[in-house]
């Protein structure tokens, strides 16, 4: 019998079976950012075990409250940092060179294919994009893996998703993704990996790809993945070229990372998506789905276009593309937060920044901010967010405030408007 | 271990997320303790006052899917805090179980019917839930009503339940 992505990298990693459906599998890398972080070093300094199993496999940065916004931020900021350097952790990314974790730890190179990842952060599964086994954990998780490397998992039961077709322009990832967890449910996928497939994301590029990834959890997910290919190898060349002879022998390599052709699943569902059209959430859970049609005309107080979902720099030229030459409504007002210094810079570059600034966007430094109602852009009571993020829970971004997920172009097309509407790159 | 007995807070709704359960503003905290006067601050369900009803309660008895969401450990943390370390559900999400577990606190799951059954004839009265780990085995009072309901747990989450976590488990054994 053939085996599942998950199952090949389970097998390659697992270090002990202790009980029946356990597995405790050795970890590749261990990402940590200063929100969940820092009670796991206070708790192992309290057990007087202050150690890291590896410190080249643990990556950290401040990226959800960046520049500190208060004194707590500002400690935990600290407890992180001096942790880092304690253990000499170098890859490390501090106030200036940080941006949203689950972008800038692919754009630094550290996430290869059959690794097993795991952070205190449940968006985690958007490393699945590269066919690594990315899963979030909470901070008794992370702390045993920063002190041991491991950590235990159920056994990996595989949903597949099968994309036929080809998407209309004007529809992305994010719509894809949305449709998706209105087909399977907040919890259709709970236990579960999901694998996407298909000559829709084969045709994808690797960030629309992390926008699938980073949402499975929004279907229950543990981890969403891909199977590499040519596309993950460019995405990776710069890091990976003193590895291998080629591209095409970095290739084979990572072919081992696809699940066989007999591979058993819980569940394989076919969708084509050729007559998708752009969507959004309504209510406060992610599987209520409509689409911007049936939504058209509600109006919003805010526009946030940034976070691991869509704050890379494709999602930038898409918001860009649409607000060229335009203003937003005077009735809004609207965020960009980059994703990553390497974003802004790129973005900077290609003009995309005074685009935003002319047609009256704030432009933020990169950071999770306003996406969990922390900090930069939190919502009154009462008021609506046209938002590119993945959550749209009551209260997320600020107590009484609601939230509409959607793709970048109906949040740029939306920003004009004041209220939720198609952008004309979509015609229909 | 920890007290698995008292008395059962009903919260009728499924999907009950981590956000709800302590919201992201919180999170700024580095201490446990300064969770306690949030916990349930911002769950949606009609007549719920997070002020008042959770006064006394031990025991949380919901729908399905508790604790999507977030990988917030503060969650599990805001109840044990509140001294509430049982929650029993049709279902919880993957990482709020592992975490409640890895704590050494109690996610117990039943089958739809049986959450139905504690709904129709406990929710509204003064409930009391105790958990004998032991024998896998939830008890029941109320009144002069008694029974015992069986639940299925793994090994795995049994031992962590027992020996109080996972840091101690895989400190001992890796």
């Amino acid at each position: 019998m053939g085996k599942t992505l998950a199952e090949k990298i389970f097998d390659a990693h697992r270090i002990d079976m202790p009980f029946p459906e356990t597995h405790v599998l050795k970890l590749d890398m261990v990402f940590c950012h200063e929100i969940t972080t820092p009670i796991a070093i206070t708790d192992l300094m309290a057990r007087g075990m202050d150690r890291v199993f590896d410190p080249t496999k643990i990556k950290a940065v401040i990226d959800h409250v960046t520049p500190a916004k208060d004194s707590k931020t500002a400690e935990q900021g600290k407890i992180l940092r001096e942790w880092a350097r304690r253990h000499g952790i170098k890859d490390f990314f501090d106030i200036g060179r940080n941006g949203v974790c689950h972008a800038l730890f692919p754009e630094k190179g550290f996430v290869r294919p059959g690794y097993t990842i795991i952070m205190g952060d449940s968006h985690t599964c958007t490393h699945g994009a590269f066919g690594a086994f990315a899963a979030g954990v909470g901070t008794t998780d992370l702390e045993v893996g920063i002190l041991k490397g491991v950590c235990a998992f159920r056994t990996p039961k595989t949903i597949k998703i099968v994309l036929n077709g080809t998407l209309k322009p004007g529809v992305y990832a994010k719509d894809v993704i949305l449709y998706i967890i209105k087909e399977l449910t907040v919890n259709g996928a709970t236990d579960k990996v999901i694998e996407f497939t298909g000559p829709v994301v084969d045709a994808m590029s690797m960030e629309a790809r992390m926008t699938l990834c980073n949402m499975a959890i929004e279907a229950g997910g543990t981890c969403g993945v891909c199977y590499p290919d040519m596309k993950t190898v460019e995405y990776l060349w710069e890091y990976i070229k003193d590895e291998f002879a080629s591209k095409e022998e970095a290739l084979q390599e990572y072919s081992k990372w696809i699940s066989d052709a007999d591979a058993q699943y819980e569940k394989v569902y076919e969708f084509d998506v050729s007559h998708l059209e752009p969507l959004v959430t309504y209510g406060y859970k992610p599987d209520q789905v409509k689409t911007v049609r049936e939504m058209e005309g509600t109006e919003v107080d805010q526009i946030y276009i940034g976070s691991c979902t869509n704050g890379r720099i494709e999602d930038l030229r898409v918001a860009a593309a649409v607000l060229k030459g335009k203003k937003i409504s005077d009735h809004v007002r609207a965020i960009v937060s980059p994703a990553t210094p390497e974003v802004y810079a790129q973005a900077l570059k290609e003009g995309l920044i005074e685009i935003f600034l002319d047609a009256g966007f704030c432009v933020t430094n990169p950071t999770c901010g306003a996406c969990l109602g922390m900090s930069n852009g939190v919502l009154a009571s009462g008021e609506v967010c046209a938002s590119t993020t993945n959550r749209n829970f009551n209260g997320r971004m600020g107590k009484g405030g609601m939230v509409h997920l959607m793709s970048p172009a109906t949040a740029a097309a939306t920003a004009i408007a004041g209220k939720i509407t198609n952008s004309p790159l979509f015609q229909g | 271990m920890k007290n698995f007995s008292g008395k059962v807070l009903f919260l009728d709704r499924s999907d009950i997320n981590t956000d709800e359960i302590i919201p992201a503003k919180y999170l700024t905290e580095i201490t446990k303790e300064a969770l306690k006067p949030y916990l349930l601050e911002d769950l949606v369900l009609e007549g719920f006052n997070h002020k008042h009803d959770l006064q006394d309660k031990a025991v949380i008895v919901t729908r399905a899917n508790f604790g999507c969401g977030s990988s917030r450990e503060h969650a599990p943390w805001a109840l044990e805090v509140n001294g509430i370390n049982v929650v029993i559900a049709e279902s919880f999400a993957r990482i709020f179980r592992q975490n409640m577990f890895n704590c050494g606190m109690m996610a117990i799951e039943l089958p739809k019917e049986k959450i139905d059954y504690l709904f129709a004839n406990y929710a509204g009265k003064e409930t009391f839930i105790s958990v004998d780990v032991e024998n896998d085995t939830i008890v029941v009072t109320s009144g002069e009503q008694r029974e015992e309901i069986k639940y299925t747990i793994s090994e795995f989450d049994k031992t962590l339940v027992k020996e109080g976590g996972w840091v101690g488990y895989a400190d001992k054994h890796y």
